[in-house]
C-alpha cells in the first residue's frame, strides 16, 4: 500500500520541470522584465582605458539632455561614503571612480534618465579628462619593481602583490623529490574567461520614503548575502531591506559578487526617489563583471619507476585585476587550489601561490566551479598526462596504479582533505571500455594512413563541491549553511523555500522530489519558492555546486521534522501509542497491522483540525543544515580527436563522460547539468578565453571576438553512471553542477596532446585553437599561451 | 474579417523628439504605435508592447535570445529597427501556443529537458518553429545547423535538437 515513489516524482523520477511551464510560454520574468511605476533607468559611463588617473569629470553636457533626472560621479557617492566597497575577498573596490581608473571599463559616472535611450545619449555627453598611465596587463609585469603601483591607494601597499600563500610539507615533498628515479614538469597557462551567463547583470532598486524599506530586485545567486552586505555597507536596518532575486538567466559564478551597479542604483532610488533600474549589456557585462581563471600553473610529480607518484609540487601566478574581489568563501586565498591530486595516493605534495594585481577587470569568480578546483583539476589531469608519457607508461595503467582504492576510504589528501567516497577504477574502466580503448592504437594507425591524426585524452579526477561546512567557510563572517521552511498546508499540499538560487538547475522541481522521497507527498503538490529574503529563510545561495549537498540536505532534514510531528498526530488519531506506528511512503499504520493507517494527508488535516492535548497546532517546520563534510563525486572523462594536419583543426569523434556524483534526485536535470558543463569544458578547451593588448585594452569585450560554441561546433557527449552514495549527506547525494566544467577541459587537450604525441610537443595551451595546433604540428615545440614579458 | 487598428501610446519620448507611426501584425493582432525612429524591434516588443519572453541578451546579432519571426523568418529583433517593421507580421513566442494549449515545439522543449534557466528558450524555439516549417523531417545536423545562430550557456544543445526531432514527429504525427 506504500505509494510508487516513482509515480509521484520522488526520488530518481525524471520528472519534467515545474518551470518550464511559465519558460517556454514566454512567461519567466528576468529583472529586465520588472516595470515598476515611475522607474528611472541608469545607465553607467565606462572608463576607455585601463589606467589613468581622472584629472577631472565635466558633467554639465548631460544633466541639460531633456529627460535626466540625475548625474552621479566617483563625488556622489564619496558624500555617502559609498565611493569605495569592500569585496568579498577583504579586499576594497571602487565604485565609481575618484582618484584613478584601474581598469578598461571601470565605472566612472553614471545618468539615470526617463528612458534608457536618453541615459544613453546623456552619459556620452560627460566628458572626462584622463592622465594616462602604463597599463600593466600580467603578472610578470605586475612582478617587476619599476612598474607603477596600481593600488596607490592603500595605505601600506608598497607593490603589486596580493598575496603570497602555501600549504603542504615542504622538507616532506623535497625528501620525495630526492628519492625519485624520474621528476616529470610541466607549465601552464589557464587563460582569463568569462561565465558570461546570457543574461547580464542588472538591478532596480526601489527605495520608498514613506515606509523606509529598500527593495532591490537583483540578478543575484545569494540574496541573502547581498542584503547582509547592504546592511552592513550601505547601513541600512537589515529589516528594511529586501532583495529579491527573479528568474535568472544563467549564472554560472558571475552572479554572486557585488557589483558597483547594483550600489548606485540603490543610492540612485534614494536621491531620486523613484525605482531605478540598471540593466548592463553584454559588452559591460564582459569587460566589468567576474571573469574566471586567468591563473599560471607549473609544477611537477616526483616518480618511481614503476609509475607510483611519491610527492608533487605545485606553484601558481593567479591575476586577479585592479581589485582582489574573487568571489570565494574560504580561509585559503587560492580558494582549494589544494585539491589538486585529491583522487591520487600522494604521499607528499606542497603548494605556493602569488596573487598580483593587474590593470584588468576585479572578481575571479568561481566560474561554474568551486574556487580554483577548476585550475587545479586542470593542472592534475595535465600533470597526470605529460607524466604516464614521460615514464613511458599507458594512460589507463598510471592512472590506475596511482588511483585511491576503494578500500582507502576516508581518505586524508596530502593537503589534509578528507575524501569519503567513490568508486574510482569502476568509472574509469567502465569510460575505457565505452571509449573502445583496446582497440585505439589500431585506430591512431588507421587514421593515419588517411592523413589523419587521432587522439585519446582522458580526465579522472574527484573534487571538493559544496561549500562549506561551518568550520572552514564563510563569507563576511557569515558560516556557510543552508536552510528549508516547509510548510504543509490543511489538505496535504505544501510549500516549500529554500536559502539557494535557482538559476536553471531545476530547484522548483527537485527540491519537490526530495519532500515526496520523505514525506510520499506527490511532488505535484508542492511549490517551491526561492530568491526573496523577506520570504526565503536565510541562506547562503547558490554556486560551488552547494544546493543539493547544503539546501537539499536542509529539505530532507526538514521534511524528517515534519513526519516526526506527523507520527504523534497519526498516534493520535490511530489510537495506538507512537511506538507501535511504522511509516511507509506516504503513510503510517500500526505496527502488525498494516491495513489500520492514515496517510500523510490526513495527518495534515488533523495538524488544524484535530491535535492531541498538549501538541501545537500546524504542520510546519524549517531546518538549517551544516554539513559536516564537502561532497566528493568523482568523473571520469575520455574523450577521441581527430586532426587535420593540414589545418590544425580537431573534431570530437567521441566523448565518454561517467559521473558518480552519489543518489541522482533526477537523472534527467543531471544528465542536463553534465552536458551543460561538458560544453563549457568544450568552449574552453577550443575557442573561449579573454585577452588584453598591451595598453589593456580588453579583447573579448562582445559575443564577436569571445566566441562561444553554438549547436553547430558542440560534440555530442555518450554519459553514463555509477553512483556510491555520500556517507554523509541524509539522501545520499553529492555535487553535480560543476563536475563537468571542471573535469572536462584536460580530456579535451590530452586527447589534441595525444595525437600530437610524436612530434614531441608537450603542451599547447588553451584555447586550442586550430592556428596553435597547426603551429605546434609545424615546429614540434610546445606552444604557450602566456604573454611576452615586456622589457622593463 | 475587420480588425481594428488601436493607436497605442507605448513608450515615452520627449517633446520635440520626431516620432513615426507604424503598424506592426504582432501575433496576429494589428498594433499601431508612435515610435522613436531609432527605436529596436527588440524594444518595442519588450517595453512597449510588453511581450517580454523576447529577450535581448547580446545587442550584437550573436546570441538569438531576440529572435522572432519576421513575416515567418526568423531574424534578430535587437538589430532591426522598429520602423523597418512597418506593415509586417511579427510573431514573438507569446503566439506560439496559447495558455492552453502548447505547441509541439514547447512540450518539446519541456519533454526532453531542452531548457536550463530559460533565457534562450524562446529564441531557440522560434528558430525550430522556421525550420520545422521548412523543413518537417530534419535531420540532426540540420537541426543543428538551423539553431547555430542562437547561444546556449546552459543546455549544451543536446536536449535542445532532441526536443526539436521531438517535436518534428508530433508535428508530423497531427499532419497525418
Ligand atoms: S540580443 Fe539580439 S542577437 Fe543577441
Ligand atoms: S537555457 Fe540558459 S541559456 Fe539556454
Amino acid at each position: 500500500m506504500a505509494l510508487d515513489e516513482l509515480k509521484i516524482g520522488g526520488m530518481g523520477a525524471s520528472r519534467r520541470r515545474v518551470e518550464d511551464n511559465r519558460f517556454i510560454r514566454g512567461k519567466g520574468q528576468y529583472v529586465d522584465d520588472i516595470v515598476l511605476p515611475g522607474m528611472l533607468h541608469m545607465e553607467i559611463l565606462r572608463s576607455p582605458v585601463a589606467h589613468a588617473r581622472i584629472k577631472s569629470i565635466d558633467t554639465s553636457a548631460a544633466w541639460e539632455v531633456p529627460g535626466v533626472r540625475l548625474v552621479m560621479t566617483g563625488d556622489t557617492m564619496a558624500a555617502r561614503n559609498l565611493a569605495w566597497m569592500p569585496t568579498l575577498s577583504y579586499d576594497t573596490q571602487a565604485v565609481l571612480a575618484t582618484d584613478k581608473v584601474r581598469f578598461q571599463g571601470q565605472e566612472v559616472a553614471a545618468v539615470i534618465a526617463d528612458d534608457p535611450y536618453i541615459a544613453k545619449d546623456a552619459a556620452s555627453k560627460i566628458i572626462v579628462e584622463y592622465e594616462q598611465l602604463p597599463a600593466i596587463v600580467n603578472p610578470m609585469q605586475a612582478q617587476d619593481p619599476n612598474s607603477p603601483l596600481i593600488r596607490d591607494d592603500k595605505e601600506n601597499q608598497t607593490n603589486n602583490k596580493v598575496f603570497d600563500w602555501e600549504i603542504g610539507d615542504k622538507s616532506a615533498t623535497d625528501r620525495a623529490f630526492a628519492d625519485a628515479d624520474v621528476v616529470s614538469k610541466i607549465q601552464l597557462h589557464y587563460p582569463r574567461s568569462h561565465p558570461s551567463p546570457m543574461e547580464t547583470c542588472g538591478s532596480i532598486a526601489d527605495f520608498d520614503r514613506a515606509t523606509g524599506k529598500l527593495t532591490v530586485y537583483m540578478t543575484s545567486q545569494a540574496p541573502h548575502i547581498v542584503r547582509a552586505a547592504v546592511a552592513m555597507v550601505a547601513e541600512l536596518p537589515e529589516h528594511m531591506i529586501r532583495i529579491v532575486s527573479p528568474d535568472l538567466g544563467g549564472g554560472f559564478g558571475n552572479k554572486v559578487p557585488i557589483y558597483p551597479g547594483y550600489v548606485i542604483s540603490i543610492l540612485a532610488s534614494i536621491l531620486t526617489e523613484h525605482p531605478v533600474k540598471w540593466v548592463e549589456d553584454k559588452s559591460s557585462n564582459l569587460i566589468s563583471t567576474g571573469f574566471g581563471r586567468d591563473v599560471y600553473l607549473q609544477g611537477e610529480l616526483a616518480l618511481r619507476k614503476d609509475g607510483k607518484i611519491l610527492g608533487m609540487r605545485m606553484h601558481t601566478v593567479s591575476d586577479h585585476g585592479a581589485f582582489f574581489a574573487d568571489a570565494q568563501p574560504t580561509k585559503f586565498k587560492i580558494g582549494l587550489m589544494h585539491s589538486t591530486f585529491a583522487c591520487y595516493d600522494v604521499p607528499a605534495a606542497h603548494l605556493t601561490s602569488e596573487g598580483w594585481y593587474t590593470n584588468k577587470a576585479p572578481g575571479g569568480v568561481a566560474y561554474r566551479c568551486s574556487f580554483r578546483v577548476t585550475e587545479a583539476m586542470f593542472f592534475q589531469e595535465r600533470m597526470i598526462h605529460a607524466a604516464a608519457d614521460d615514464l613511458g607508461m599507458d594512460q589507463a595503467e598510471f592512472r590506475r596504479v596511482n588511483l585511491v582504492k576503494d578500500d582507502m576510504f576516508p581518505y586524508r589528501t596530502a593537503f589534509g582533505f578528507l575524501t569519503d567516497s567513490g568508486q574510482y577504477q569502476k568509472c574509469l574502466d567502465l569510460g575505457l571500455e565505452a571509449i573502445g580503448y583496446s582497440t585505439f592504437a589500431q585506430e591512431q594507425e588507421e587514421a593515419r594512413k588517411r592523413g589523419k591524426l587521432l587522439g585519446l585524452g582522458i580526465s579522472t579526477m574527484t573534487e571538493p563541491l559544496g561549500a562549506g561546512n561551518s568550520r572552514e567557510y564563510d563569507i563576511i563572517g557569515i558560516k556557510m549553511f543552508d536552510s528549508a521552511e516547509l510548510r504543509v498546508h490543511m489538505t496535504g499540499k505544501a510549500i516549500l523555500r529554500t536559502g539557494a538560487k535557482t538559476q536553471g538547475q531545476g530547484h522548483e522541481t527537485t527540491w519537490a522530489q526530495i519532500v515526496a522521497h520523505e514525506l510520499g507527498i506527490p511532488a505535484d503538490d508542492i511549490v517551491v519558492e526561492e530568491g526573496d529574503t523577506d520570504t526565503a529563510p536565510f541562506g547562503m545561495g547558490t554556486y560551488a555546486s552547494r544546493s543539493t549537498p547544503v539546501a537539499g540536505a536542509a529539505v530532507a532534514m526538514v521534511a524528517r521534522k515534519i513526519r516526526a510531528k506527523a507520527r504523534k498526530i497519526a498516534a493520535h488519531l490511530l489510537e495506538v501509542s507512537e511506538e507501535d506506528i511504522e511509516w511507509e511512503l506516504g503513510r503510517f499504520y500500526v505496527r502488525g497491522n498494516q491495513e489500520r493507517g492514515v496517510t500523510i494527508q490526513d495527518c495534515a488535516l488533523a495538524a488544524y483540525s484535530n491535535v492531541p492535548d498538549g501538541m501545537e497546532p500546524g504542520l510546519e517546520n524549517n531546518a538549517y543544515y551544516d554539513p559536516p563534510n564537502l561532497t566528493w563525486p568523482f568523473a571520469a572523462y575520455i574523450c577521441k580527436v581527430e586532426i587535420d594536419p593540414e589545418t590544425g583543426v580537431w573534431d570530437v569523434l567521441q566523448f565518454v563522460a561517467v559521473d558518480d556524483c552519489g543518489v541522482r534526485i533526477n537523472p534527467l536535470i543531471v544528465e542536463g547539468q553534465i552536458m551543460g558543463g561538458l560544453t563549457e569544458a568544450y568552449a574552453m578547451a577550443s575557442m573561449q578565453y579573454i585577452t588584453f593588448d598591451e595598453e589593456g585594452n580588453c579583447i573579448g569585450s562582445n559575443y564577436m571576438d569571445y566566441l562561444l560554441p553554438t549547436a553547430w561546433e558542440t560534440p555530442g557527449f555518450e554519459l553514463y553512471e555509477v553512483v556510491t552514495p555520500c556517507p554523509h549527506h541524509p539522501i545520499g547525494a553529492k555535487g553535480i553542477g560543476e563536475c563537468a566544467t571542471v573535469g572536462g577541459p584536460a580530456a579535451f587537450v590530452n586527447a589534441v596532446m595525444n595525437a600530437l604525441k610524436h612530434t614531441g610537443v608537450r603542451n599547447v595551451d588553451m584555447p586550442l585553437m586550430p592556428n596553435r595546433v597547426y603551429e605546434a604540428l609545424q615546429t614540434g615545440k610546445d606552444v604557450s599561451g602566456m604573454p611576452p614579458v615586456k622589457a622593463g | 474579417m475587420t480588425m481594428t487598428s488601436l493607436y497605442e501610446e507605448v513608450t515615452q519620448v520627449p517633446d520635440g523628439v520626431p516620432t513615426r507611426r507604424v503598424t506592426i501584425t504582432v501575433n496576429g493582432q494589428k498594433r499601431t504605435v508612435d515610435v522613436e525612429p531609432r527605436l529596436l524591434l527588440a524594444h518595442l516588443i519588450r517595453q512597449g508592447l510588453k511581450l517580454t519572453g523576447t529577450h535581448t541578451g547580446c545587442d550584437t546579432t550573436n546570441c538569438g535570445a531576440c529572435t522572432v519571426l519576421f513575416d515567418g523568418r526568423p531574424i534578430k529583433s535587437c538589430t532591426m529597427l522598429a520602423v523597418q517593421a512597418d506593415g509586417h507580421k511579427v510573431e514573438t513566442v507569446e503566439g506560439m501556443g496559447t495558455a492552453s494549449e502548447l505547441h509541439p515545439i514547447q512540450e518539446g522543449f519541456k519533454e526532453e529537458h531542452g531548457l536550463q534557466c530559460g533565457f534562450c528558450t524562446p529564441g531557440m524555439m522560434l528558430a525550430a518553429k522556421a525550420l520545422l516549417e521548412k523543413n518537417p523531417n530534419p535531420t540532426e545536423d540540420e537541426v543543428r545547423w538551423a539553431l547555430s545562430g542562437n547561444l546556449c550557456r546552459c543546455t549544451g544543445y543536446q536536449n535542445i535538437v532532441k526536443a526539436v526531432l521531438w517535436a518534428a514527429d508530433k508535428m508530423r504525427d497531427q499532419q497525418a
